[in-house]
């Protein structure tokens, strides 16, 4: 066990944990964020994304003893009142059906337009390619990244 | 406005109830949905008009807003959103005056329904119509009363009374107080389906903020002060036995609090998931078996055996089919088979439990709560009230969480340790431990006469675990004059249960599959040969028909017309499907087309009749996602065995249909009519593989008969004479 303060939306968190405590661990079972879901444990189903220095990274294997001063944000972090683009997109196009891949689609989304606000359909089916709706949602998914895309270029 | 008296005036006044908040609000409360006899979703008994128990609440504030409680587990089905639709609907009033909330979760209070089988909404239409017409009935003559004026003056719009003859209006909250003792009528008036101003509408899901701020709480969410973390080391193949562990391999490593025998499964409690999650890995554990294991290999030897000659149940004789394949000018016959595959719900099984001497009380997402509790009083020797269960958002359940041993797991532990805890199942416990859609096999026969109309349907059926594997009164039975339908079981170690669209989810697309081959062989276009049953099925039905052949007509007829059937389109290679299932029809064309030089899916038109549409979005939503399940299963979804083991254990193995493999465009069109709605979780699912296999035979030469297709398509097709496919 050891002693890690870690960044997470903004705020220096202290946890004791043992060194490959994946970060997804960290947030659900220590610090309470539980937006931040388990689908697969082998960076499969992109569930567990959040963002480490503003890139969607799989938090599911990624050991806390690396993170050193990172700057995590999760989706609980994403906006102060759910008001960032993309979820202003998602709520539009009422994309989730059980909404449990969602937060993890939504970071991704996020990352992907911080970089490239307009970006190509190849662009957008490479980064979310990487995640699972069991419901399949993925047409609105597709709708709303656009959408998202198309407000913050305006 | 029409006079609805459904459910008897004399048992009216017992199903609604009102009570006067102390706040001045008002409660009306009330009972959807029914008790359903079995989880499989199958047989279910219709809603009993004289039972009583209250199970939903609508609650009018001072303020003229309103709370409607849903008592409904929210799979992803949206019932969450449509079924307080409803009830603001008849209440007139505003929608977004309106907050929904999920029932305060007491089990004792709370008799709540099952979400499988698409007949949540069906239940439930009449009483929440009732309910909020009731409401609206008790507002407008408490607001009579107090403005001196008849009932019959008096209109409502977005949760306002008007008075127009003295100028007068108000809204709902002013008089809540006095509704309380206004009189529950004997009869009420609901509004015609032309007046619905909230019905039909496009309304986004209630939850959607909670879920995009992370803020939304499912089973794998829970937390308590006290609770501790488990995990579950369960046989690693079907048909293995507990020999022996060492708990001292696991007992220093840290976190770790306690292992656990449970009959051939050994639980690991410890302080965090991560820590019970390494111990799992270490523990050192034997297992024995004292029979033969399983394998695919001896799965499709015992499916096709079964089919060739094993003996089977009669499930349904019309005429004499011997008969008439004797005499038969053409003899069509086919075999499809589908593998076990896991129902996958994006968050994995997990369960709370705090068990105490003389109670239980549990939490966590279940589609079928009342039967988690029952059982789980069952197991622990108490009675069914002392256990109570508080209902999460569930990650998704497509059936799986229709059975309730993840729930009683946690009981049966809670109890043995003394402690709350929640237990957590991994990705690979979820997919290897269990309970998947049975593997089957079908043998479809048919006999045609000179004029190449089909006069015999004969079917085989054969099921691993399956129940009956047949739906022997669906179309086109009912509209052949000579049917045998028959069908077997076979007792597998592998445990199954009901997968969304239970046994239809691959015997649909399987039909669509064989007629169109009947049609081929008949030189007969395979939407007109629907039509000719459907109007076969109406002029002179053979036995009961369990469907309306005018409704089946009608999702054909409009799914010929949006997709332009009778016209030629170059390039477009098209395949037809239609079902009737889960009381909702659904008629499906599926278009490939070559992409550079490859068969693509490009698009997919679906027309459906589920009587009054009651929420597009969600209505939509369930629609698309039907079909992309419906495609990523009939392409992908294979779970094989060696050795009893499942060889596919996570997201890297088992292949689901991913982002960019969706059909780019799906066209879903409604019939428009005022029949009373039906579900939608299911009916969209089953038909997809028909359309898409047929699209794709037009456009290969390749029947796939098989699940999964990419066998066929991946450079390897395998043709329809190979009998084994899986393994």
């Amino acid at each position: 066990m050891a002693i890690f303060n870690i960044n997470v939306n903004n705020q220096t968190m202290t946890v004791d944990v043992a060194e490959d405590t994946p970060l997804l661990w960290v947030l659900r079972d220590h610090l309470g964020l539980t937006g931040t879901k388990y689908g697969c444990g082998i960076t499969a189903c992109g569930a567990c994304t959040v963002h480490i220095n503003g890139n969607a990274t799989k938090s599911c294997t990624f050991p806390v003893s690396i993170l050193g001063n990172s700057k995590i944000t999760t989706i609980e972090g994403l906006s102060k009142n759910g008001d960032h683009p993309v979820q202003i997109a998602w709520d539009e196009v009422d994309v989730p059906q059980c909404g449990y891949c969602q937060a993890g689609q939504i970071m991704t989304a996020a990352a992907l337009l911080a970089k490239k606000s307009k970006p190509s359909d190849k662009e957008i089916s490479n980064a979310m390619n990487s995640h699972i709706c069991r419901c399949g949602t993925y047409h609105r998914i597709k709708d709303a990244v656009k959408l998202a895309s198309k407000n913050m270029s305006n | 406005m029409s006079i609805h008296n459904l459910i008897p005036a004399t048992n009216r006044r017992q199903f609604l109830k009102t009570t006067a908040l102390a706040t001045g609000g008002l409660v009306l409360s009330f009972r959807i949905a029914a008790k359903q006899k079995d989880e499989c979703g199958n047989i279910l008994q219709d809603a009993d008009p004289n039972d009583i128990n209250f199970n939903a609440y609508l609650t009018i504030h001072p303020d003229g807003t309103a709370t409607i409680y849903s008592p409904n587990p929210e799979t992803g089905q949206g019932i969450k959103t449509s079924f307080p639709m409803i009830v603001a609907e008849e209440l007139d009033m505003d929608w977004n005056k309106i907050k929904v909330v999920q029932a305060p979760l007491d089990t004792n209070r709370f008799e709540r329904q099952v979400a499988g089988g698409s007949r949540s909404t069906p239940h439930s239409w009449t009483r929440l119509r009732e309910a909020g017409a009731t409401a609206r009935y008790l507002l407008v003559h408490a607001a009579a009363l107090e403005w001196s004026v008849p009932a019959n003056e008096l209109t409502t719009a977005n949760g306002i009374v008007y008075h127009k003859g003295s100028n007068k209006a108000a809204h709902y909250g002013t008089f809540a107080k006095a509704a309380s003792s206004i009189e529950i009528p004997k009869e009420i008036t609901l509004k015609d389906p032309s007046q619905f101003h909230t019905i039909g509408t496009w309304v986004k899901s209630v939850d959607n903020m909670e879920v995009f701020t992370g803020k939304a709480i499912y089973g794998i969410d829970y937390s308590e002060p006290g609770m501790v973390n488990a995990m579950i080391v369960r046989p690693p193949a079907f048909g293995m036995k507990l020999k022996d562990y060492n708990a001292e391999s696991v007992k220093g490593m840290p976190g770790i609090i306690d292992v656990v025998t449970m009959g051939d499964k050994v639980a690991i409690v410890g302080k965090s998931t991560w820590e019970v999650m390494q111990a799992k890995k270490k523990l050192a554990i034997n297992w024995t078996n004292d029979k033969e294991l399983e394998s695919s290999g001896s799965h499709n030897r015992i499916l096709n055996e079964m089919i060739t000659s094993g003996t089977m149940t009669s499930r349904r004789t019309e005429g004499n089919t011997e008969e008439v394949f004797k005499n038969a000018k053409k003899i069509v016959e086919a075999e499809f088979q589908c593998p076990f595959i896991p129902h996958n719900a994006m968050e994995p099984m997990n369960f709370f439990a705090d068990v105490k001497s003389d109670s239980a009380r549990l939490v966590g997402p279940s589609q079928n709560p009342q039967s988690a509790q029952n059982g789980v009083a069952k197991l622990l020797n108490i009675p069914v009230e002392k256990v109570t269960l508080e209902l999460t958002k569930l990650g998704g359940g497509f059936g799986r969480r229709l059975n309730s041993d993840f729930a009683l797991e946690a009981a049966e532990l809670s109890k043995a340790i003394n402690m709350p805890v929640k237990v957590t199942w991994s990705r690979e416990d979820d997919m290897t431990a269990g309970i998947y859609r049975p593997a089957c096999k079908y043998k479809f026969r048919a006999a045609l006469d000179e004029k190449g109309a089909m006069i015999g349907f004969h079917v085989r059926a054969a099921g691993m675990n399956s129940g009956n594997p047949i739906r022997e009164n669906n179309f086109p039975v009912g509209a052949v004059p000579h049917v045998f339908i028959e069908s077997s079981d076979y007792k597998s170690d592998v445990t199954t249960g009901p997968w969304r669209a239970p046994i239809t989810n691959f015997l649909a697309g399987s039909e669509a599959i064989f007629f169109d081959e009947v049609a081929e062989t008949a030189g007969k276009d395979p939407v007109t040969m629907r039509l000719e049953w459907v109007a076969q099925a109406k002029a002179n039905p053979v036995g009961k028909v369990q469907y309306e052949p005018d409704r089946f007509k009608g999702v054909i007829d409009l799914v010929a017309e949006k997709s332009e059937w009778f016209k030629k389109k170059k390039g477009v290679y098209r395949g037809f499907s239609v079902y009737f299932s889960h009381s909702t029809y659904v008629a499906q064309v599926a278009e490939v087309k070559k992409i550079k030089g490859k068969p693509t899916i490009t698009k997919v038109y679906c027309a459906v009749d589920c009587g009054i549409l009651v929420n597009q979005s969600g209505a939509k939503n369930q629609i698309v996602g039907s079909i992309v399940d419906g495609i990523g299963t009939a392409m992908y979804g294979r779970l094989t065995f060696k050795d009893g083991m499942p060889e596919q254990n996570n997201f890297d193995s088992y292949r689901l249909i991913r982002f960019n493999e969706i059909v780019p465009e799906v066209e879903v069109h409604f019939v428009k009519n005022t029949i009373d709605p039906t579900g939608l979780g299911e009916p969209a699912l089953p038909p997809i593989s028909g359309a898409v296999a047929n699209a794709f035979y037009k456009a290969t030469g390749i029947r796939m008969r098989n699940q999964p297709y990419i066998d066929y398509l991946d450079g390897n097709p395998q043709g329809s004479s190979k009998k084994e496919m899986m393994g």
